[in-house]
């Protein structure tokens, strides 16, 4: 950079970089810092940061662990052990990153013309971009006693912003036993607590009746007060302090403004806290109740000032919680860098989670329904100190409030967030109705009742596993197959071991993974996969799975993903597929296999029926069965004879045996049925033949109907599509009517038979890369949320819609019949019959004493 | 052929008759073998027929358990049998279990 003459020179490295100044090193300097170093800011900058307290940035939110721990009690904060952690960055920190730091110097003036900044130290440093982190300062309201001099308080006032503040109380309550916090926000019962720990006796006074009431309304505040005072916190609610009473230059109480005094030793404020804007005041930037940015975190008078934290208002909103602060930080730091200059910050929704005094409160959005259409449920239970309440407008909830417990927060929290779908029995927001109901009844289960019907597994057996010392979930259904077979069981299962293992069991990070022999979940392990080029179910063994083992219940979903995931080039290793997959075709209980011919739509033909009907006659196929999704079955076939029966069948694999697309069940449609509104064989066969054999984490079943009579069951199919009137097609997906029953939800209605191809085979490539392995669309449309798969899937609002179609579209055209390319054998041996159903390979024997027999 | 007191060997042909990684059955005398030649290494033998249900064993995916033994899991029923002797960790009855070697390029089995 240039400089211009009357531009003081300051020392630094000359560089063609350009300078970035950080006022402020608190929590929101130093993240706005963090994030311009993650976007490469340390290539671009020559970065100065001014910080007036004497350290590196710490965690300002800590600071009430800090009062607490010192008495030496558990807190829940595991991070908050010790200072160090308490130290966001430590000082090295800023070497490593070639940060000049300049503690305890604070920033008189900014001179916006000469683009300078003046430190109290005399120091005058430029800038190119100036980010103004001040933060803010805990407001002391006017009163007589509370400073000794202009700029010390009385000794034994306190506030509670920084480091200093929360050491110098523990040094004061060594010798001193009472104190009054006046405030009763949050922070200030954070201080009451923390003070409460070290044994002093602590009162605490709030101008209203509503404690904490920035975040709770009066029935909340109720259940906190009262929890508060078992705990032995005294309250005194609806009365403001008039002066602090000193004696010896020291607090010796405090006086009311109805007259009566309460005697104490230690006086705490935190009647809330004030931005500091001083510096911005004097240096000519607008200022409100702080200093008022644009969407880009601007200064509304100066381009080259950003502002970020406690000292911003946007649109209005002085935010004072740590949530906004990280976000503003984010489009700072993208703007700031280039990295995305049209990034822009609308605002954050508040959400509130924290303890008070030990008990848990969380809060977001409203407090209260402010319209007259808004929903409010409410639930008390005084007694256990529970009060829980959701503001509901237009469907989506806007507001949650919730005291004593908090369990469901994260899921009030995400339906906050995300605008999704509420259920419509809103008392289920704050209640598992029916989990609850059931893990009650888990418990009560006589021993011998069955839970695993497939493989006949008692509540009994799973106890006795767990005392075994059965340690999960999935160890239990391993060890006794419980859930193994249909897999419908699998939620009971769960709740009897959970409440074997004594109520909330462990949670086993096995559930989150694709397969049980790599510890990955789906979406990290398609990542590894991809980054390292690993296209054979071997190798992913040997660079992912704990060292290199090859797990065999892992095999079939590997080989599922690999095929999905490098549809041109993946290495077909056979040995990781399961037998069906290998001769393509259905294995049975003697060893034999079943044929199904592909049949889309189920519409055939005589030729067809004829062909069939002499193979049966030649094979001497023991069992014809029409099967559920409209084929025709041949059962009984010899694993031998498969190559020949396709041969002589002369028609394409029905797919009746993957973990793929299987059938599309269509009825009449407009062809002839006299009501039928959309060509429903017509769509269901251009469905089948163009998804046809598409492999996935477990079989999709479609169907589509001709009308809303819905004669082909398209509501309970994976995906479903039924013909209404105005030539439109509804989708449902993830119904189920098998070992479970669902009826599938809309998904989108189309107007067209090409949209509803498109759409369809959208949903399914976006099912195949992100259902777990075995996860059937009933268990995976209700784990993403219908308004997410809307979201993706047909509004497109992730903006992936192209590459699905395009994914989906590289499957189609690699599509190759199994039954045609098999004709001749993938490997040796493929379809040999592994039972002496019909004689096996006969070789050669002689006894071991003589060796001179015949060789093969 | 062979009485079952004695001991009975067979040479099954080259070994890569089985592909690496599955297995495949021989009828050995009256007995049916299903020889097993997993990715790790080495060549295993069991009885053909799973004990539970009858399942064709040389039809099963080979690999290993979660106790890191090298299993073959029936098709039929997700049963899990030790390729080394033969004993099921899921509750179903062992299988017997055979020798098989490699010896000069070829597969031999030995019973009893």
């Amino acid at each position: 950079m240039t400089q211009t003459a009357e531009r003081p020179e300051t020392e630094q490295e000359s560089s063609s970089k350009s300078r970035l100044v950080v006022v402020g090193n608190g929590m929101s300097g130093a993240r706005a810092l963090e994030e311009i170093l993650a976007r490469g800011g340390a290539d671009t900058f020559a970065i100065e940061v001014f910080g007036d307290e004497p350290y590196g940035n710490y965690n300002r939110i800590l600071l009430s662990e800090v009062l607490a721990n010192a008495a030496g009690r558990a807190v829940d904060d595991e991070d908050a052990d010790g200072e160090d952690e308490l130290y966001l960055n430590p000082l090295d920190w800023y070497d490593e990153n070639g940060i000049t730091l300049h503690a305890g110097v604070r920033i008189v003036r900014i001179d916006r013309h000469a683009k300078v900044v003046y430190g109290d130290d005399g120091s005058v440093t430029p800038y190119d971009t100036l980010v103004l982190a001040t933060g803010s300062r805990s407001f002391f309201p006017p009163m007589e006693g509370m400073w000794a001099t202009k700029t010390e308080l009385t000794p034994g006032v306190f506030g509670f912003r920084s480091l200093d503040d929360a050491t110098s109380m523990l040094a004061h309550i060594r010798e001193h036993r009472t104190a009054v916090v006046i405030g009763g926000g949050l922070l200030g019962l954070e201080a009451a607590a923390g003070l409460q720990a070290h044994g002093v006796a602590v009162h605490v006074v709030h101008p209203t009746e509503v404690l904490m009431n920035q975040q709770l309304e009066a029935e909340a505040s109720k259940v906190l007060r009262s929890k508060l005072e078992d705990m032995g916190m005294h309250l005194h609610l609806g009365v403001k302090t008039n002066e602090i009473l000193t004696e010896d230059g020291r607090v010796s109480g405090v006086r009311f403004t109805d007259g009566s005094d309460l005697a104490c030793d230690m006086v705490v404020v935190t009647a809330g806290i004030r931005p500091n804007i001083g510096l911005a005041m004097v240096s000519g930037l607008e200022t409100q109740r702080a200093i008022v940015v644009d969407d880009k975190l601007r200064s509304v008078d100066d381009d080259s000032i950003f502002v970020v934290g406690e000292c911003a208002q946007h649109r209005g909103e002085v935010y004072g919680v740590v949530g906004p602060l990280w976000e503003q930080a984010a489009v700072l730091a993208d703007v700031v860098t280039g990295a995305n200059p049209d990034a822009e910050y609308h605002g954050s929704r508040l959400a509130t989670k924290l303890k008070v005094a030990g008990v848990d409160v969380a809060q977001m959005g409203v407090k209260v329904p402010e319209r007259s259409s808004d929903e409010f449920v409410q639930f008390s239970e005084t007694g256990r100190g529970v009060y829980q309440t959701v503001v509901i407008r237009d469907g989506t909830l806007i507001g949650a409030t919730l005291v004593g417990d908090v369990s469901k927060v994260a899921a009030l929290t995400q339906a906050f967030d995300s605008r999704s779908a509420l259920p419509e029995e809103r008392i289920k927001l704050l209640f598992d109705l029916g989990s609850a109901g059931d893990a009650a009844s888990a418990a009560d289960l006589p021993a011998d009742t069955q839970i695993c019907h497939c493989n006949g597994v008692s509540k009994g057996d799973l106890v006795a596993c767990v005392h075994d010392g059965a340690e999960s979930v999935s160890a239990c259904m391993a060890a006794t197959r419980a859930g193994k077979g249909c897999g419908s069981c699998k939620g009971l299962v769960k709740e009897v071991v959970e409440a074997a293992l004594g109520g909330a069991g462990v949670e086993d990070p096995a559930d989150s993974y694709y397969v049980p022999g790599i510890p990955l979940d789906k979406p990290t392990l398609m990542a590894e996969i991809r980054s390292r080029g690993l296209k054979s179910v071997s190798s992913v063994f040997a660079e992912l799975a704990p060292d290199g083992k090859d797990h065999v219940g892992s095999k079939m979903g590997l080989t599922a993903l690999l095929r999905m995931m490098w549809p041109d080039d993946h290495v077909d290793e056979r040995d990781g597929r399961f037998i069906n997959d290998r001769v393509h075709a259905n294995i049975q209980r003697d060893g034999t296999f079943s044929v199904v011919p592909r049949m889309s739509g189920g519409v055939t033909s005589p030729d067809q029926l004829r062909r069939i009907a002499d193979v049966a006659d030649k094979h001497e196929i023991p069992m014809v069965k029409l099967t559920g999704g409209q084929r025709i079955d041949l059962l009984g076939v010899p694993k031998e004879k498969l190559q020949e029966v396709w041969a002589d069948l002369d028609m394409p694999s029905g797919w009746a045996y993957g973990k793929s697309f299987r059938t599309v069940k269509t009825c009449v449609g407009t062809d002839f049925c006299r009501f039928g509104l959309g060509d429903s064989t017509r769509l269901g066969i251009d469905l089948e033949e163009r998804y046809k054999g598409v492999e996935g984490p477990a079989k999709m079943k479609l169907a589509v109907s001709g009308c809303p009579r819905n004669c082909a069951e398209s509501m309970v199919k994976d995906v479903g599509l039924v013909a209404i009137e105005g030539d439109r097609w509804q989708i449902y997906v993830g119904g189920a009517a098998g070992a479970t029953i669902r009826k599938g939800d809309i998904l989108a209605t189309v107007d067209s038979h090409d949209e509803a191809l498109r759409i369809t085979g959208r949903f399914l490539q976006y099912y195949r890369e992100n259902a777990n392995w075995l996860e059937r669309t009933y268990d995976f449309v209700p784990r993403m949320g219908l308004d997410h798969l809307i979201g993706v899937v047909v509004d497109d609002v992730e903006g992936i819609a192209d590459e699905l179609d395009a994914r989906m579209q590289e499957t189609v055209d690699r599509y190759a019949d199994p039954w045609a390319t098999d004709q001749t054998d993938a490997t040796p041996g493929q379809f040999h019959d592994a039972l002496p159903l019909v004689p096996l390979p006969q070789v050669p024997i002689r006894t071991s004493s003589s060796r001179d027999g015949v060789s093969s | 052929m062979s009485s079952t007191e004695e001991a009975v060997e067979a040479r099954l042909g080259p070994v890569d008759r089985i592909p690496l990684g599955e297995g495949r059955a021989f009828l050995v005398g009256d007995e049916p073998v299903a020889v097993f030649r997993p990715r790790s290494g080495g060549l295993h033998a069991l009885r053909a027929i799973c004990p539970h249900r009858g399942g064709p064993l040389a039809d099963g995916l080979v690999g290993r358990d979660t106790a890191d033994g090298e299993v073959v899991m029936c098709p039929l029923h997700n049963h899990q049998f030790s390729l080394v002797d033969g004993s099921c960790a899921t509750g179903a009855d062992d299988v017997a279990a055979y020798t098989a070697t490699e010896e000069d390029g070829e597969l031999v089995v030995r019973l009893g």
